[in-house]
C-alpha cells in the first residue's frame, strides 16, 4: 500500500510577464475579460507527467536543481495547491515542514503561537496540551516561551516551527530543505528525529540539495529534471548520476563564463594593457608563470614533467622561488631541453588537431597588443590579457581523463593544452603556467626558465601541453595564468586568470594542496572499522 | 461547494482561536491595551456628536436628540462594516506565507476579520447602553428581540462582501484604493449623519436599495426611536439579499481559491 501516490500529475504556473502583468482591474472591466483573466493562460510547466509512488514507511528523496519542480511536487502532495492534470493521493495525515513558523503571530508569545500553529496544523487543543512540553523542550526554548515571538532570534523562531510541527505526529512528513535550522546540535536533534521516524514506519518526502543525505537516510531517490521525472531508483546510483550530469553543466558553464572574460579583454585590448597596474615588483620578474615545452617549430610537441625528466639537477624546479630571470643572456641554446622533449611526442596529435571540442574559440586572434607598455604586476593584476603579441597563445584546452573538461576530481590527471603561434621566428621566449584559488592565493606556478629549458626557437603554429598527473588540490574552484613570454619576464602574450577550473573531492579535507598520505597508527591506537 | 461551506463549520476551532488571536495582538505593547475597543468608538462618537451639535447647524436635523445617542446607533455598526471590509481586502495578501507555506483553509481568513471587528462591535455596546441610560431612554424588550436579528444579517452581508473583496484583491490590488473611497461615498449615502426622512422623494429609491440603510435604521429603531420597532420588512429584504450575498461571495472565493497560492 502505497502512502504518496502521482499518476501523471502536471503542474502549470501562469507565466508573468508581457501584458498580464499590468492588468489591473480598470483593463480587465474595459475589455470585459475579467473572467478570463482570472483563468491562467500563458502557462509554464513546474512539473510535466510526472508519476511516482512511494510506498508506507519509505524515505524518499527529490533531487534536482533549482526549478526543477522539487518544492512544487512537495506543495502538491502537501495539498497547498492542486495539480493541473493528473491525480495525486495520499493516504494519512500530512505535516509539512515546508516553511518553518508560518503563522506565527509576532505579537503574541511563543506559548500561544505554538496553540494555534498547532490547531491550524490539525491537532486538537488537547493534544496540544499533552505535548507541550516535549515541544518546547525539543525547541530549548524553556526560558523564552513566555516571550512574544517577535523577540526571538530566527533560529529560535524556526526551531520553535520545526517542533511544532514534528510533534504534530504525521504519517507522512514532507521536508523541504529546513534542516539548515539552527546550529549543529540542532541539526543533529533533527536528524535523530527523522530517524524516529523512519523507525517507526512513518512515510518521509524529502526535498533537498544535501545529496549525502538522501544518500544515507533514503530509501529511494527521485531525480527532477526540468519538470520531468528523470530518474528514479537506488539513492546512491541517482545521485551519481544526478552529479554527472551537473558537473557537465558546470563544464559548459564554467567554459562560458571564460569565454566572457576572454571577449571582454579582447574587447579591451588596444588599449593600454592594464595601464593601472601599479610600478610593484618589476614586470621582468616572476618566476610563477612559465612552463615547459619549447615546441620548436612546428607540430613537434614536447613534454616535459616537472618532477623527474629534464631539468638536471639543480633546485630551481623543486619550487624553489624566483630565481627569477636576469636580464639574461639571449643565448637561444637549449640543449638538454629538445631532446626529451621530441622522445615524448608519443600519442600527442600535432598542434592543431589538438583542439578540443568545446572550440569556445577565444577572440584572440590576429590583433597583436600594441604592449610596450610595462605588463602588471601578476600578483595584483585583475584578469586580462596584455603582451607584444609576437608569440600568442591562441587557444587553450584543459583536459581530464575523459577529454575536455573544466571539472576535475582531485587526483585526477589534468593537462593544459595551449596551441601558440609565432609570427616570426624568436628565439628568446619561455612559457609559463600558474594556478590560482579564487582568493588569489598563487598555489603554483611555474614556466620553462625556472626549470632550466634553454629556449633554442619558435616559428610558426605549434602546441605546448602541461601534463600534471595528479591534480592534488583540494576541492575549490581555481583559474589559471598561461604565459609566453622572454626569459627576462617581457610578456609576448599574457592571459591573467582568463580559464577556470573545479576541482570535486568527495572528501572534506581543507586548505589548498593534498598530499598523498596515510594514517599510521601504533597497536594501542585503535578506531572502529567502518560499517559495511 | 456545499462540502466546502461545511468544512467553514468544522474549522470554527480555528476560527476561534485565531479571532482570540487577533484580539490579543492588536493592542498588545500599547499602554490602555484592551480599553482601546472602548475608547475607539468614544472618541469617534465624541469628535462627530461635537462638530455636528456645536459647529454645523443641523437645521432640519434639529428633532433629533439627544444626537450623540442616534448618531452612535449607526456609527458603531458603520465601524463594524467598513473596518471588515477594508482589513478583509488586505487579509489574503497579508497572510501569503500561510497560504503559500501551509495546508490553510483560506477562507477563515476573510471570516476571522469581520468575526474579531464584530468583537469590537459588541465591546463598543456598553458605551452606547452607558449613553442610553445617561439620558434616561428606556430599551423596551419587545424590541431589543430584533438585535441579534439585526446583527446577523448584518454579519452575513459583510461576510459575503468580505469574501469577495478579498478574492479580488489577489487578483486587483486596485481593490483597496478604490474600496477606501468607495466606502466614504457608502457612509455618506447612509442615514448615520441624518434621518432617513431626511432623504428627499427622489433619492429615496436609490436610498432603498443601499443594504447599510436598512441596517442603520433598524439600529436607530431598536435603540434611539421610542416607537415600536417599525423597519420589519426592510430587515426582511436586507435578510434576503445578505443570504444571496454569502453565498455569491462564498461562492466567488471559492471558484477562485486556487489561483490565491499563485498570485498572492
Amino acid at each position: 500500500m502505497s502512502a504518496i501516490a502521482l499518476d501523471r500529475v502536471s503542474k502549470a504556473y501562469r507565466r508573468y510577464g508581457g501584458r498580464r502583468r499590468f492588468a489591473t482591474l480598470k483593463s480587465a472591466l474595459l475589455t470585459g475579460s475579467l473572467v478570463r483573466h482570472l483563468r491562467p493562460d500563458e502557462s509554464f510547466r513546474a512539473l510535466d507527467d510526472v508519476s511516482l509512488t512511494v510506498a508506507r514507511g519509505a524515505a524518499c528523496g527529490v533531487i534536482g536543481r533549482n526549478g526543477s519542480g522539487k518544492s512544487t511536487l512537495l506543495k502538491l502532495v502537501a495539498g497547498i495547491t492542486r495539480p493541473t492534470g493528473g491525480e495525486v493521493r495520499v493516504d494519512g495525515r500530512v505535516s509539512a515542514l515546508i516553511e518553518l513558523g508560518a503563522g506565527f503571530h509576532p505579537e503574541i508569545s511563543g506559548r500561544e503561537n505554538v496553540f494555534i500553529n498547532g490547531v491550524m496544523l490539525g491537532l486538537s487543543r488537547r493534544e496540544i496540551d499533552r505535548r507541550f512540553d516535549e515541544i518546547v523542550d525539543f525547541a530549548e526554548l524553556e526560558d523564552f516561551i513566555d516571550a512574544p515571538v517577535k523577540t526571538y532570534s530566527s533560529g529560535m523562531y524556526m526551531r520553535l516551527g520545526f517542533a511544532v510541527a514534528v510533534h504534530v505526529d504525521p504519517d507522512i512528513l514532507l521536508v523541504d530543505e529546513v534542516l539548515a535550522v539552527g546550529d549543529e546540535g540542532f541539526s543533529l536533534k533533527c536528524l535523530d528525529k527523522f530517524a524516529e521516524f523512519k523507525r517507526r514506519g512513518k512515510t518521509i518526502l524529502l526535498v533537498t540539495h544535501a545529496l549525502s543525505m538522501v544518500e544515507r537516510f533514503c530509501d529511494e531517490a527521485v531525480w527532477l529534471d526540468a519538470g520531468r521525472k528523470r530518474l528514479v531508483g537506488d539513492p546512491r546510483r541517482v545521485v551519481q548520476m544526478y552529479l554527472a550530469d551537473v558537473e557537465g553543466a558546470e563544464d559548459a558553464h564554467l567554459a562560458a563564463e571564460d569565454a566572457r572574460a576572454q571577449q571582454g579583454t579582447a574587447a579591451a585590448r588596444g588599449a593600454p594593457p592594464a595601464a593601472a597596474a601599479p610600478p610593484g615588483p618589476a614586470p621582468a620578474e616572476d618566476p610563477r608563470v612559465a612552463e615547459t615545452s619549447p615546441s620548436t617549430g612546428a607540430p613537434s610537441v614536447a613534454e616535459t614533467s616537472a618532477g623527474d625528466g629534464p631539468p638536471p639537477s639543480e633546485p630551481a624546479s623543486g619550487g624553489a622561488p624566483p630565481a627569477v630571470a636576469q636580464p639574461s643572456t639571449e643565448t637561444p641554446l637549449a640543449p638538454e631541453a629538445s631532446p626529451a622533449a621530441e622522445a615524448a611526442g608519443d600519442d600527442e596529435t600535432p598542434a592543431d588537431a589538438a583542439a578540443p571540442p568545446g572550440d569556445d574559440e577565444t577572440p584572440a586572434d590576429a590583433a597583436a597588443p600594441p604592449g610596450d607598455e610595462p605588463p602588471p604586476d601578476m600578483f595584483k593584476a585583475g584578469e586580462g590579457r596584455w603582451g607584444s603579441g609576437t608569440v600568442r597563445i591562441e587557444h587553450v584546452a584543459l583536459e581530464g581523463p575523459q577529454g575536455a573538461a573544466r571539472v576535475f576530481h582531485s587526483g585526477e590527471p589534468m593537462t593544459i593544452r595551449m596551441r601558440v603561434v609565432a609570427d616570426r621566428p624568436v628565439a628568446d621566449f619561455a612559457f609559463g603556467v600558474s594556478i590560482f584559488s579564487t582568493d588569489g592565493v598563487c598555489c603554483y606556478g611555474t614556466n620553462t626558465h625556472i626549470e632550466e629549458l634553454e629556449p633554442k626557437g619558435i616559428d610558426g603554429a605549434g602546441e605546448v601541453a602541461f601534463v600534471i598527473d595528479r591534480l592534488d588540490l583540494v576541492a575549490g574552484t581555481y583559474k589559471l595564468d598561461v604565459a609566453v613570454h622572454k626569459r627576462d619576464g617581457f610578456s609576448y602574450d599574457y592571459h591573467r586568470l582568463l580559464y577556470t577550473f573545479r576541482v570535486k573531492s568527495t572528501a572534506r579535507d581543507v586548505g589548498i594542496y593534498r598530499p598523498r598520505h596515510a594514517w599510521r597508527f601504533s597497536g594501542n591506537i585503535r578506531f572502529k572499522t567502518p560499517e559495511p | 461547494m456545499l462540502a466546502n461551506l461545511l468544512r467553514l463549520f468544522r474549522y470554527r476551532g480555528l476560527i476561534r482561536i485565531l479571532v482570540a488571536r487577533e484580539l490579543k495582538a492588536r493592542y498588545r505593547g500599547s499602554a490602555l491595551g484592551f480599553l482601546w475597543s472602548f475608547v475607539n468608538p468614544l472618541l469617534l462618537l465624541l469628535v462627530y456628536s461635537f462638530v455636528f451639535t456645536n459647529i454645523i447647524d443641523r437645521g432640519a436635523l434639529a428633532p433629533l436628540e439627544p444626537y450623540a445617542v442616534f448618531l452612535f446607533c449607526g456609527l458603531l455598526p458603520w465601524t463594524w462594516f467598513s473596518s471588515s471590509l477594508n482589513e478583509s481586502a488586505g487579509v489574503l495578501i497579508v497572510n501569503g506565507d500561510l497560504i503559500k507555506k501551509v495546508v490553510f483553509p483560506v477562507e477563515i481568513l476573510p471570516v476571522v476579520t469581520v468575526v474579531s471587528n464584530l468583537c469590537h462591535f459588541v465591546f463598543g455596546l456598553p458605551i452606547l447602553l452607558g449613553f442610553l441610560a445617561w439620558h434616561g431612554i428606556p430599551l423596551r424588550p419587545a424590541d431589543l428581540v430584533w438585535f441579534p436579528a439585526v446583527v446577523a444579517v448584518q454579519l452575513c452581508l459583510t461576510l459575503g462582501l468580505a469574501m469577495v473583496l478579498a478574492a479580488l484583491t489577489v487578483h486587483f490590488r486596485d481593490v483597496k484604493d478604490l474600496l477606501a473611497n468607495g466606502l466614504t461615498l457608502w457612509f455618506f449615502s447612509s442615514p448615520i449623519l441624518y434621518e432617513l426622512s431626511a432623504v428627499p422623494e427622489g433619492a429615496r429609491a436609490v436610498m432603498d436599495l443601499n443594504p447599510f440603510a436598512h441596517l442603520a435604521v433598524s439600529y436607530q429603531e431598536i435603540f434611539f426611536h421610542e416607537r415600536p420597532f417599525a423597519h420589519g420588512e426592510g430587515l426582511l429584504a436586507v435578510a434576503a439579499g445578505g443570504a444571496g450575498l454569502f453565498l455569491l461571495g462564498y461562492w466567488f472565493f471559492d471558484r477562485l481559491r486556487d489561483s490565491f497560492v499563485e498570485e498572492v
